[in-house]
């Protein structure tokens, strides 16, 4: 019977859909809500393993070609794609560290002064699948793998937002909100260089900027666009004959590229829906009980809080730090070290978010050389992030915002003094 | 009646203008289903009004519903003033 039970409990979607069950009972929710919510938390973790297999199948072939073509290994950033695959290996171990690491984000802003309660969901889902990959391959696992995994996430849930702030302050003009999105780091940076090179630079949203580029605000759109570019270039350089020979079952080599690109957004689009389901009880109820146990702390949100105040700053950010990334890249290929290739999400996101913190603290020009630095920041990160990911570190893609980045490196390395 | 929040992926700042938007709806008394989505699954999923920060809602003009355009994701104040106009206009109100 115990047996059993363990079993039970080692399948990472129950765990999930017991931690939504325990979320919706404690809200005194009705008994049809509480069944409903259960089933569709269990129902999402196994969509997003179901999204998982067709991107990283999708993403195996770029891999394939860019290896072919440039004889280095080729890395597409992407939090999602990433994630989905960590969570099959790591998805017990990655849920149990997202539950506690909430409680210890409610107790910190309870007991300390760090009062911020991260709400972005998915992005405390990919931190705890981080924290569990990196404490693994150092070699700690089990109960201590929960304690210290689930205290140093809610250490980053609550430490990130103070950082920001600052500069958030001055974007909404009010101190009850925060911000809660892992690329802080980068936008903390582009804050700086805003306010280094900004002197007297008008703020963005004083100019004419064309909105055409608005429609790639559609993720899966954008996605599949600069994923079909990049799939087309590593095809060229793979060349016809190969790809036709090796990948494609003799598939035109531009159809089968193009195909490719498309499959990897489906891929992540179901990822998403996933991810939707999984947090669409666990976090109502993490709002709810933080709001009872600290009514002062600041709700902490996700980056496209700031976008309204300053679109053409989005705009200008997320070319600047694409741009960025390619600088990042061409670099990287003159060391021969692994190349990161510019991931749209990424620079989208987080690129846009850096426009906005770098025209708060530096109008046009803070918002352009800010959101430069923040795209050539996240393109050298992971480079020193995979070696401490363990097995995960040889995938073809891997986390892609800042502060993954630096906690990752930070916690891999620190392990590594003290443990080996 | 239904509502539906959109946002570049649908996962983070749709979700918490939709809890906003049942708060405000429990204010006013109105009954109505509310969801949050990315702007792809947008075109596919009906609804009655459409609600996205003013950074896509040029995006949302293109669906079949009425759009409310926030120019902020935590004025409570105008989600509310924005909200009673459409369900006025919806003769909910």
């Amino acid at each position: 019977m115990l047996q059993v039970i363990l079993d039970i409990l080692s399948v990472p979607a129950v765990l999930v859909g017991l931690v939504a069950l325990v979320g919706l009972a404690v809200q005194k929710k009705k008994s049809a809500e509480v069944i409903t919510g259960t089933i569709k938390t269990i129902m999402g973790f196994l969509v997003l393993s179901g999204g998982a297999d067709l991107a990283v199948a999708a993403l195996s072939h770029f891999g394939t070609m860019f290896q072919q073509g440039f004889g280095v290994q080729g890395i597409v950033p992407h939090n999602e794609a990433v994630v989905a695959l960590a969570l099959k290996e790591y998805g017990q171990q990655t849920a149990l560290i997202m539950t506690f690491g909430m409680v210890a984000n409610i107790l910190i802003a309870r007991f300390t002064k760090l009062k911020y309660i991260f709400l972005t969901g998915h992005h405390t889902l990919y931190m705890a699948c981080m924290i569990a990959a990196i404490f693994i391959a150092a070699g700690i696992t089990g109960v201590p793998l929960v304690i210290f995994g689930s205290i140093l996430l809610g250490l980053t849930m609550a430490f990130f937002p103070a950082i920001a702030q600052p500069t958030m302050r001055k974007i909404t003009g009010t101190d009850d909100v925060a911000f809660a999105h892992f690329g802080t780091v980068g936008y903390v940076l582009s804050a700086g260089v805003g306010k280094l090179v900004g002197k007297n630079s008008k703020s963005t949203e004083e100019m004419q900027f064309p909105q055409g580029l608005s429609f790639l605000r559609d993720t899966s759109v954008s996605v599949a666009l600069v994923m079909g570019i990049l799939y087309l270039v590593v095809a060229f350089a793979s060349g016809r004959a190969f790809v036709e020979a090796n990948l494609s079952d003799g598939q035109n080599f531009i159809v089968f590229a193009l195909l490719k690109a498309i499959t990897f957004a489906g891929g992540v689009y179901v990822i998403l829906a996933g991810v939707r389901l999984i947090l669409a009880e666990i976090i109502p109820a993490f709002k709810g009980i933080a709001e009872r146990i600290v009514p002062e702390a600041k709700p902490a949100l996700d980056c496209p809080v700031v976008f309204p105040y300053a679109p053409n700053a989005v705009l200008i950010g997320f070319l600047s730090s694409f741009l960025g990334g390619i600088i990042g890249m061409a670099i990287l290929i003159a060391l021969n070290a692994p190349v990161i290739l510019p991931g749209v999400v990424p620079h989208f996101f987080c690129g846009a978010t850096a426009g906005v913190f770098g025209n708060a603290t530096g109008g046009k020009r803070g918002a352009f050389w800010g959101a430069l630095a923040h795209g050539i920041l996240i393109t050298f990160l992971p480079v020193l992030l995979m070696p401490v990911l363990g097995d995960l570190g040889f995938a073809n893609t891997t986390f892609s915002d800042a502060d993954f980045g630096v906690v990752g490196i930070l916690l891999g390395n620190v392990l590594k003094l003290f443990i080996r | 009646m239904k509502i539906l929040v959109c946002c570049g992926s649908g996962l983070g700042s749709s979700f918490m203008i939709e809890m906003n938007i049942k708060k405000v709806l429990g204010e006013l008394g109105v009954e109505a289903e509310v969801g949050h989505s990315d702007l792809s699954s947008a075109k596919a999923m009906q609804a009655d009004v459409y609600v996205g920060t003013r950074d896509i809602a040029s995006q949302l003009e293109l669906l079949d519903g009425e759009v409310v355009s926030l120019n902020s994701m935590i004025d409570l104040a105008e989600l509310k003033e924005k909200l009673s106009e459409v369900l006025r206009k919806k003769n909910l109100l």
